[in-house]
């Protein structure tokens, strides 16, 4: 389960997570909305640890995530899969390097055979041919790109994956594929994900549960049936342009 | 007038300040480095990978400057010194200018730019691009995989670089002493022994040793700690290049007073 509790953060001035409480229950499928430039993806980077908050707790199978050391901290990561924005492939490394760094048990890194059968299998997952572990990140398209990096994320095996935006900058065909593989993988894994994104569209079509992020604080927590029913005015502007025909409870 | 009066003192404050932070931050670094080091089989292939490009890619333009001072210092010490002071002088002059300063100096300064500005660019580019939090969230260290081969490969490679351009000057110098002066290998070989201390070679490999550090850890450093896309990168990769120069030259007069003694 992964938990945060009033969890504060600003970058200078700028106050970017004004007191989170956020949940996610073992094996559901959370999409977390919000406009752009509301620090989803800052949320996001807490529960890996990438960025600590000011104030309030991230916890992670009930420890937590400050108060790791650096290999607990190491251990904590590799049972959890990223997904990045933009991919962020190792540019020099080819696509079966670059996959095979996301086997995090070091001595199955080490087993040459055993990663070339593990990163076959994790591109076969996401749709990849097995002889594009040969190309580099420079001669991948964008979505070819995402993809690699979510086949990166599953190689370990890990019991949580949080995406990034994983359909952001890609055309409504691409984002429908990437948006099928991330409902086929959560049925497929078994894993807890956590997705953030503003395709609202995408978002139903994924998730179990939503949570609208704005203001610097989670607006609104709930089904898809409960966000529908809203009341809150910034939830309904949110799924205004995507739920016209929408009836809001008024 | 009394607005312009305090911000001297701001200044110097927030100068301070901000100095302070970034010995702070790097101090950060050498421990994460030195914590790091115990992950041999992590950094040890991608260190020999960094030591081969340092080595081969560095090699022409190292052997070309330090054959080219050789040969300058030669020309010159002849200019200044015919008629004044025996032939085989010169023989030491060269020599030991090139092994104490015009070797180890010349090589560091010239891969503060090749060296210093890759690694800078390198790892800036992975700061900004999220390769770096893409590792650390794969549960693996930033310090063992890009770090500490880049910062072993220089100490190792940078040393050696210095040995090969020293080799190289002396040689340049008396070839292009033998071409202006009347002097043979014998007289040459006789002023390079006479003026010749046993510490001048190890001064030579020592003084290589703490530029390599200055170098790797100060680039190393400034990529890491890149922001703001691509103009940080080419901000990180100026400053690596102009701060280990610096340093490098401090370091200069520090181990020449500390270590040359009579």
């Amino acid at each position: 389960m992964i938990e945060l509790r009033n969890v504060h953060k600003r970058f200078g001035s700028q106050v970017v997570l004004n007191g989170v409480d956020f949940n996610v229950r073992e094996g559901e499928t959370v999409a977390l909305l919000g406009p752009s430039g509301t620090g989803k993806s800052v949320l996001l980077k807490h529960i890996i640890g990438l960025i600590r908050p000011d104030e309030g707790i991230v916890i992670v199978d009930g420890e937590e995530v400050g108060k790791l050391k650096r290999r607990e901290l190491a251990s904590m990561r590799s049972h959890i899969g990223y997904v990045f924005q933009n991919g962020a492939l190792f540019d020099s490394m080819d696509v079966f390097e670059n996959v095979r760094l996301g086997i995090t048990d070091e001595d199955k890194y080490r087993d040459e055979p055993y990663c070339r059968g593990r990163v076959t299998e994790c591109l076969k997952l996401v749709n990849l041919a097995p002889e594009t572990m040969h190309k580099f990140p420079a001669e991948l398209s964008g979505g070819m790109r995402k993809r690699v990096g979510i086949a990166r994320a599953i190689a370990g095996s890990p019991k949580y994956l949080l995406y990034d935006e994983p359909t952001s900058g890609l055309d409504p065909v691409n984002a429908d594929v990437i948006d099928s593989l991330v409902k086929r993988l959560d049925n497929e894994l078994g894993v807890t994900s956590v997705m953030v994104t503003h395709d609202v569209r995408g978002a139903f079509r994924v998730a179990d549960r939503l949570a609208l992020l704005t203001g610097g604080q989670i607006v609104q927590q709930g089904t898809q049936e409960e966000f529908l029913a809203s009341k809150n005015p910034k939830v309904q502007e949110f799924l205004e342009r995507d739920f016209p025909d929408a009836t809001f409870a008024a | 007038m009394a607005a312009g009066i305090l911000t001297i003192p701001r200044f110097v404050g927030r100068w301070t300040l901000d100095a302070a932070s970034q010995v702070g931050r790097v101090s950060f670094l050498v421990a994460d480095i030195i914590r790091s080091l115990s992950e041999v089989r992590v950094w040890f292939p991608r260190m020999m990978t960094e030591a081969w490009n340092i080595g081969v890619g560095s090699l022409f333009i190292v052997l070309l400057i330090s054959g080219f001072a050789g040969a300058v210092t030669a020309l010159q010490a002849q200019y200044q010194f015919t008629g004044t002071i025996p032939i085989y002088y010169l023989a030491g002059v060269i020599v030991v200018s090139i092994v104490l300063e015009l070797g180890p100096v010349l090589t560091a300064l010239v891969l503060a730019g090749r060296i210093g500005a890759r690694y800078a660019a390198e790892l800036g580019t992975m700061r900004v691009t999220e390769q770096i939090d893409a590792l650390e969230s794969l549960g693996r260290s930033p310090g063992s995989h890009l770090i500490v081969p880049r910062v072993v490969a220089g100490l190792i490679m940078i040393p050696a670089l210095t040995v090969l351009a020293d080799g190289m000057g002396i040689l340049s110098g008396w070839f292009s002493m033998k071409l202006v002066l009347p002097i043979t290998d014998a007289d040459f070989a006789y002023g390079a022994r006479y003026f010749w201390r046993p510490f001048n070679a190890p001064y030579s490999v020592i003084k290589a040793f703490f530029f390599a550090g200055a170098i790797t850890v100060i680039s190393c450093y400034m990529g890491f700690n890149t922001k703001q896309g691509a103009e940080g990168v080419g901000r990180s990769t100026t400053g690596a290049v102009v701060s280990s120069s610096v340093l490098i030259l401090l370091l200069d007069v520090v181990l020449a007073k500390l270590l040359l003694k009579q």
